[in-house]
């Protein structure tokens, strides 16, 4: 279990250093050996110098629920800035808020990071408080009366959250959270890897 | 098509794209102003503002055309989705501990209840009877 471990750590450093080289092959705006190289050092340089703590991850990356995510999160993005345009915009005065607490179901910081990073982009919702030792969020609602209410809005995040969980959790994980393991949603293109074929 | 034709569409959709970006941005504008109070305030210059920022840089990615500026723009925009939301949260939070979010205009306020049933607990625990936090609790 501990090579396990050790060559998931590495996977995750390396993805790390890709990372910076890119943004700074990006930032230079052009792929030559010398911007390369001298990425690498830096992150070299960034990761000895600024060690983050370790991100305490067992789960299993699903790409069809990453993009699903995404998706997601590009509708709700556009939903959610048209919304407060219009509120914004109307005449009359603003609508009466609300803050409340939503209790998520892992208990793991980088899901709730996550989960609360993406609250705050969907509409109505913005996170003023996390608690990680209770997984609480206490998020502000802009129109608490708007259609469904508050309660709308708890299971709204907490529908987020399933989303996350279901692109990044384990088996055991979303077992632990109460979420029936579903094997139709990554199954049905995802495990026997289809090959396409061009006639 | 030819290549004339493809420089027209990218420079219309330039175009929908940065006027789009301008009215989301205004919007935002309007809303920091309009609205009561601080946390409603950021939901303005959040969401509309991301967005806004988004599609004024991809009009700009349509309109140069150049791959170093591109992804210049993509990084801008990366960096924005990832940061907006964090900043929103670091100053709603400060200003909800510093009393700047009166509770009295929330509909309900379920942080403001939690905190006081907990400091109500800590203190019943000191030797003080525990104060029902005005049946606000039981959620």
């Amino acid at each position: 279990m501990t090579r396990h471990r050790r060559r998931r750590r590495l996977v995750v450093q390396l993805m790390a250093y890709a990372w910076m080289v890119a943004v700074w092959v990006l930032l230079w705006g052009d792929l030559s050996v010398a911007n390369v190289i001298v990425g690498t050092v830096l992150a070299f340089v960034i990761t000895t110098v600024l060690p983050m703590p370790p991100i305490d991850f067992h789960g299993r990356v699903r790409p069809l629920g990453v993009l699903r995510v995404l998706g997601h999160l590009l509708v709700e993005v556009t939903r959610a800035s048209f919304q407060v345009s219009r509120i914004a915009l109307r005449p009359g005065p603003a609508p009466r808020g609300a803050v409340i607490g939503v209790r998520l179901r892992s208990h793991s910081d980088l899901y709730l990071t996550i989960t609360a990073e993406l609250a705050s982009l969907v509409p109505g919702s913005l996170v003023i408080e996390a608690h990680r030792l209770t997984g609480m969020l206490y998020l502000h609602v802009l129109d608490a009366e708007a259609a469904g209410g508050i309660e709308a809005h708890r299971a709204s995040v907490l529908l987020l959250e399933e989303r996350v969980l279901r692109a990044l959790a384990s088996d055991d994980e979303l077992a632990r959270a109460a979420l029936p393991v579903r094997r139709a949603g990554s199954g049905r293109s995802g495990r026997p890897r289809r090959r396409m074929v061009r006639s | 098509m030819d290549s004339h034709t493809w420089t027209t569409v990218a420079d219309v959709a330039a175009g929908a794209c940065l006027l789009g970006g301008s009215f989301l941005a205004f919007a935002a504008g309007v809303g920091v102003l309009r609205f009561p109070d601080l946390l409603a305030r950021m939901h303005a210059a959040t969401k509309p503002q991301t967005l806004g920022l988004v599609l004024v840089l991809a009009g700009l990615a349509l309109r140069i055309r150049s791959a170093p500026a591109v992804w210049a723009l993509v990084l801008v925009a990366i960096f924005q989705m990832a940061t907006a939301p964090v900043a929103a949260h670091l100053v709603g939070r400060a200003g909800y501990r510093t009393g700047k979010v009166p509770s009295e205009t929330l509909v309900v306020d379920e942080l403001t209840a939690d905190v006081r049933r907990a400091e109500a607990e800590r203190l019943g625990r000191a030797g003080t009877p525990p104060v029902d936090p005005e049946g606000t609790g039981g959620a």
